[in-house]
């Protein structure tokens, strides 16, 4: 075996993966199962289809998405983006759907010191929630399909 | 070439150095040299900073009987707070031998309040005291920090360290991840600073209000929509103490106005 191959073998031996999701006690009804393959989740979240539209409206409000936050957005009249994480500008140029889904919903799968919360993380695995926030997403599973259906329109 | 069954286990070492690495490249700098110009100059100029409002509140204080019988602050350290030493504010928060824990500057005042002037004690960050603290600070305006990291507590200081580097609330961040990994970064219109304890108490831009640290760390998680942890707990004294000690070598700048 060539050794990068090796080394992506390492990486997957050090990510908690597939699985991590998967229905157990404690999850909230209506959270959806996900699954990772291949650094990706191909089935969106719920079976939802996604809104360009509202997708770009989660993304920039300051409350819901926030992606402007730490992301460059081509978004006009915004003037104040972070420098946190890479611009989003082309992101659908650079990654597919599925890939984009995973960066969305928990990136912590491909990198585990990642600053970027899991917008559908496994509530479970939050520590210390705020009283209004126990048990639930940053984002619904249709927020977060419409948020992905909109950085699929960014080549 | 690295022998195959070793990969793993380097490729995973690897992953846990990186962030130490970077942690270890930076120097101590103060939130002074993060924020805007306009506030820096808001800091600087004695009449437009209005942290400096909280610093009279607590002249007057220190001035009174407050709350009882006794006697005021200033009747032992004199009026302007000329018979407190410079150094020894700066080396807060302490280690206390007798009670065998750490001592921040506005418990300090807190037990000389009670057991010396017989004033009745009010509670953690009650207005009164985090004036009194921010009067008290700013008489040693300009003496670096200088935590005691030695001794018993360096154990202390490894417990809040792992609490600063610990994930909190539905944003799901440490301090750390903010303050260690990415200062000079936007986060929207801010650049985010080191999160250093040498300007507090200090005016808040964001809030309007003087805030001690505790009080900022505390406004830091229900930003991170995390439960803050409460005024009196073992926590917040531990990430104060871990946070001020970062902050060694830098001037005491209270009250500083910050975002």
């Amino acid at each position: 075996m060539q050794l990068y191959k090796k080394l992506i073998l390492a990486l997957l031996a050090c990510l908690p993966l597939s699985g991590m999701a998967s229905g157990q006690d404690g999850l909230p009804d209506d959270y959806c199962r996900w699954n990772v393959v291949e650094y990706a989740i191909v089935e969106p979240l719920c079976g939802l289809a996604g809104d360009v539209q509202r997708g770009r409206e989660i993304a920039s409000d300051g409350y819901r998405g926030n992606c402007l936050a730490c992301h460059e957005l081509p978004i006009p009249g915004i003037e104040a983006y972070g420098t946190i994480g890479p611009p989003l500008t082309g992101i659908a140029a650079r990654l597919s759907v599925p890939m984009i889904r995973l960066r969305v919903v928990d990136t912590r799968n491909i990198n585990p010191m990642s600053i970027m919360p899991g917008f559908y993380r496994d509530p479970r695995l939050i520590n210390r929630p705020g009283e209004a926030y126990r048990g639930r997403t940053f984002l619904t599973a249709q927020q977060v399909e419409d948020v992905i259906a909109y950085m699929a329109t960014l080549k | 070439m690295i022998p195959s069954n070793k990969a793993p286990w380097l490729c995973c070492a690897f992953l846990l150095l990186l962030p130490a690495t970077v942690a270890l490249a930076g120097e101590a700098k103060s939130g002074y040299e993060y924020i805007k110009p306009a506030s820096r100059a808001m800091q600087d100029d004695d009449f437009a900073n209005p942290g400096l409002l909280a610093v009279e509140r607590g002249q007057v204080l220190f001035n009174s009987k407050q709350h009882g019988t006794g006697k005021a602050c200033a009747a032992c350290h004199g009026g302007d707070g000329a018979g407190l030493d410079a150094k020894n504010i700066a080396r807060y928060p302490v280690y206390n031998e007798d009670a065998a824990d750490i001592v921040t500057l506005q418990q300090q005042i807190s037990r000389c309040r009670e057991h010396n002037a017989g004033s009745k004690p009010l509670p953690t960050d009650h207005p009164e005291l985090v004036d009194l603290e921010t009067f008290v600070r700013n008489r040693a305006i300009g003496a670096a920090v200088n935590v005691q990291t030695d001794g018993p507590m360096a154990e202390l200081l490894q417990a809040g360290k792992q609490l600063y580097n610990t994930r909190y609330g539905l944003i799901d961040m440490a301090c750390y991840h903010c303050h260690e990994l990415y200062p000079g970064q936007m986060i929207r219109g801010q650049k985010i600073s080191q999160g250093q304890g040498n300007g507090f108490p200090a005016y808040r831009l964001g809030t309007g209000e003087i805030t001690n640290l505790h009080q900022r760390i505390q406004q830091c998680l229900s930003l991170m929509r995390a439960e803050p942890f409460a005024a009196d707990s073992e926590e917040i004294r531990l990430l104060g103490l871990y946070i001020m000690s970062r902050s060694n070598g830098l001037k005491i700048e209270t009250p500083a106005v910050r975002y």
